[in-house]
């Protein structure tokens, strides 16, 4: 706050809150009160989407993924047999045969577990109501009316949306660990290149993997804003947004189409594995990375163009 | 309120509609041009970074194969990618079957060495490699979010499956050493110059660049015309004298059948860490026991020829020729495979007809099982002709035979 600005205030009274009305007044103080209400702006959105109810449900429906894990491979080796069929592992999530030696594994399970579905369905949600859902409240326009922008709303909206990516991600590695740890030994820990590291260094690449997790799903977190431009159903656009999430999934399966499956941007996700030999493999995560950084840019400057140009009426 | 910048949705007039409407197409340039200039980046970069093949000083053909004779490369890590592509249906279960018909232990471990090689055998792998003197070394065949090792750490041989969690523990003897590496160019040129004699033609073929190193190419062609090999190359570093990168590709022409090359490597000494083993906790550790021994040297040896393994446990077993154009063959004694319609039609003999061509000859009729390399002539009165040779070659032979 300038020394004007102050002066303003004291003189106007209560006023002085609404940006606008000083603005008017009082150009010389416009700038500061623009980046404030940025700050603001970004502090309200946060706080609107995670005090709504649908993101606390999300937000649980992830945390009880790994719950579910833990105990299911508690009770399945509580008679000291070993995951899986016959003891034989292979199947189920990466990682899951060594969680019984090492809670810290439930972290990395977890998250593979999630990340194929989950974790970009709540995304999905989140992002496609970003705007859509604004518009469909009739609450768009007076986002509007705040003199920050379009493209400043559109920022806004976005950096939302990857705060949640993160918190989401972390909900689901903080949950993973506390389970794992009440659970199972926790300690030293074998990579699967067979090598030993630390408990602390398997801490720090956890926290890496949740990292390039929660990275990996800023493609996605664009595509449901471009998306969410688009239509003034917020429904509309959340279910979109999950529907191609499925379609690309489903598509990436598809043997022929392997020439088209290294541009989707599912494609690399559980390329966070590679974070777990020893040396870290970095080829497919430096791809996933790149990719999800496409993905943004596209999706990002085209949500950019049709917000900026698009007739808001409600 | 004053309208914002971007805010067009006031103007009127047909002027100003015009004008908005060439600004909002502007706009959609961005998204475009983004797209445009990704497309172009992953077009453009790898052929602007292919410098071209540089430049070495001319070399012989008998210079190159004794500087890979002498290549005494020690020390070294990298990363190998593997592509097998014999034209084979996908196997699936069938291929497990035939690993065990082959000697494997059964019921071992998935941690088994020689569980994991038949893997190789079809598909693209990416393996890492690291060696620290003949007494360390390291393989490691990466899969999705899992990895399978085998370490060789002076007396010890460890393989760990960490899908699965399990351990396969076994001694190494001294023969063993260059056979922990199976797969790395080296052993593979050096069976491709075995074969090098009067039938063979070696030449040095210009220069290539293998995971950033200067290397020579040297070509080694069959001068044989039945032969299905077409030509194997091997790119040999410059410097050192290691073969970086094995291709064999079939006289038929289209993919190579084998590509295994070094996508990166490095000559320095790697982590000792890196040859450390301890079995985790939990996991399931399977010793090698001494019955089991013979049939890993078995698999150990190139799973090319795992074909003609296949064959070597069978008695009666005859080379016809040399070189490329060597047939095995060998009596089965018994009716050879039963025809689509002998095995009463229905499915099962369908299935088998769909596998191999009937032929005829002056030796009677056969069935040829084909892929893109290795033939082979199963008669209707039992006889087996196998061999990295064409179709018309088999049934030469066997008409020969008669």
């Amino acid at each position: 706050m300038s020394q004007v600005e102050a002066n303003a205030a004291q003189g106007r009274g209560a006023v002085s809150i609404s940006g606008s009305a000083a603005g008017r007044d009082q150009p010389q103080t416009t700038r500061t009160r623009r980046t404030t209400f940025y700050g603001t702006l970004f502090r309200n959105e946060l706080l609107t989407t995670f005090r709504r109810w649908r993101t606390i449900a999300l937000l649980a429906v992830l945390a009880a993924v790994p719950i579910l894990i833990g105990i299911a491979i508690k009770i399945e080796t509580s008679d000291g047999g070993g995951v899986g069929p016959g003891g034989g592992g292979g199947g189920g999530p990466a990682f899951i045969s060594q969680i019984t030696n090492n809670g810290l594994f439930l972290v990395f399970t977890a998250l593979a577990a999630t990340l194929p579905f989950f974790l970009p369905m709540a995304i999905g949600v989140v992002a496609g109501d970003a705007i859509a859902g604004e518009a469909n409240a009739g609450t768009l326009r007076y986002l509007l009316v705040a003199p920050a922008g379009r493209t400043r709303l559109l920022l806004t909206k976005y950096a939302t949306t990857m705060t949640f990516c993160l918190v989401a991600t972390l909900v689901v590695a903080v949950s993973a660990l506390t389970v794992g740890a009440v659970l199972f030994p926790l300690g030293d820990l074998t990579t699967i290149s067979g090598t030993q590291i630390s408990f602390a260094d398997g801490l720090g690449r956890a926290l890496l993997i949740a990292l390039v997790v929660a990275a990996s799903l800023t493609g996605v977190a664009a595509l449901g804003l471009f998306v969410s431009t688009l239509t003034t159903s917020g429904i509309a656009a959340m279910a979109t947004t999950v529907g191609l999430l499925i379609t690309i999934q489903i598509l990436d399966q598809i043997p022929q189409l392997h020439a088209l499956q290294p541009y989707f941007f599912s494609h690399y996700w559980l390329s966070f594995a590679d974070l777990m030999r020893d040396p870290v493999y970095w080829d497919e995560l430096v791809k996933n990375l790149g990719l999800q950084a496409l993905y943004a840019a596209v999706f990002g400057s085209a949500a950019w163009a049709r917000f900026t140009t698009k007739d808001i009426s409600s | 309120m004053a309208p914002f910048e971007t805010d067009d949705s006031t103007s009127t007039g047909e002027a100003d509609d015009l004008r908005a409407g060439r600004r909002k197409a502007a706009r959609y340039v961005v998204p475009v041009a983004v797209v445009g200039v990704a497309a172009a980046t992953i077009g453009l970069v790898p052929a602007l970074a292919d410098s071209g093949d540089p430049d070495l000083p001319k070399i012989s053909a008998q210079k190159l194969i004794e500087k890979i004779a002498a290549s005494d490369v020690q020390q070294l890590s990298g990363t190998v990618k593997i592509s097998t592509d014999l034209g084979l249906p996908d196997l699936g279960g069938l291929e497990s079957s035939l690993t065990s018909g082959a000697g494997s232990s059964g019921d071992g471990s998935s941690a088994d060495p020689s569980s994991k090689l038949t893997e190789l055998a079809s598909g693209t792998h990416t393996l890492r490699v690291a060696a620290d003197g003949p007494d360390k070394q390291k393989v490691s065949l990466l899969e999705d979010a899992a990895e399978y090792s085998l370490i060789h750490d002076g007396k010890d041989v460890w393989g760990y499956d960490s899908q699965s969690n399990e351990v396969f523990h076994g001694t190494a003897s001294k023969s063993t050493d260059k056979e922990e590496l199976p797969a790395t160019p080296k052993d593979l040129a050096e069976d491709a110059l075995k074969a090098a004699d009067d039938t063979t033609s070696v030449t040095v073929d210009g220069t290539a660049q293998v995971a950033g190193r200067d290397a020579y190419r040297l070509v080694i062609k069959p001068k044989d015309s039945g032969s299905t090999v077409g030509q194997i190359t091997v790119a040999v570093d410059s410097k050192t004298g290691l073969p970086l990168k094995f291709t064999l590709t079939p006289s038929s022409g289209g993919a190579a059948v084998i590509d295994a090359g070094f996508t990166q490597v490095s000559f320095a000494k790697p982590a000792a860490s890196t040859f450390d083993f301890t079995p985790p906790k939990g996991a399931k550790v399977t010793e090698e026991d001494a019955s089991e021994a013979p049939s890993r040297e078995h698999s150990d040896e190139d799973f090319t020829k795992g074909d003609e393994e296949l064959s070597k446990g069978l008695d009666g077993l005859n080379v016809i020729g040399d070189g490329w154009d060597s047939i095995a063959t060998f009596d089965t004694g018994g009716e050879g495979i039963p025809s689509g319609s002998e095995a009463g039609g229905g499915d099962v003999g369908g299935f088998i007809d769909s596998l191999g061509d009937k032929v005829s000859g002056k030796f009677g009729e056969g069935t040829v099982f084909k892929t893109r390399l290795i033939n082979a002539l199963i008669t209707d009165d039992g006889k087996v002709y196998v061999g990295a040779v064409t179709k018309d070659a088999l049934v030469k032979a066997a008409d020969a035979a008669k």
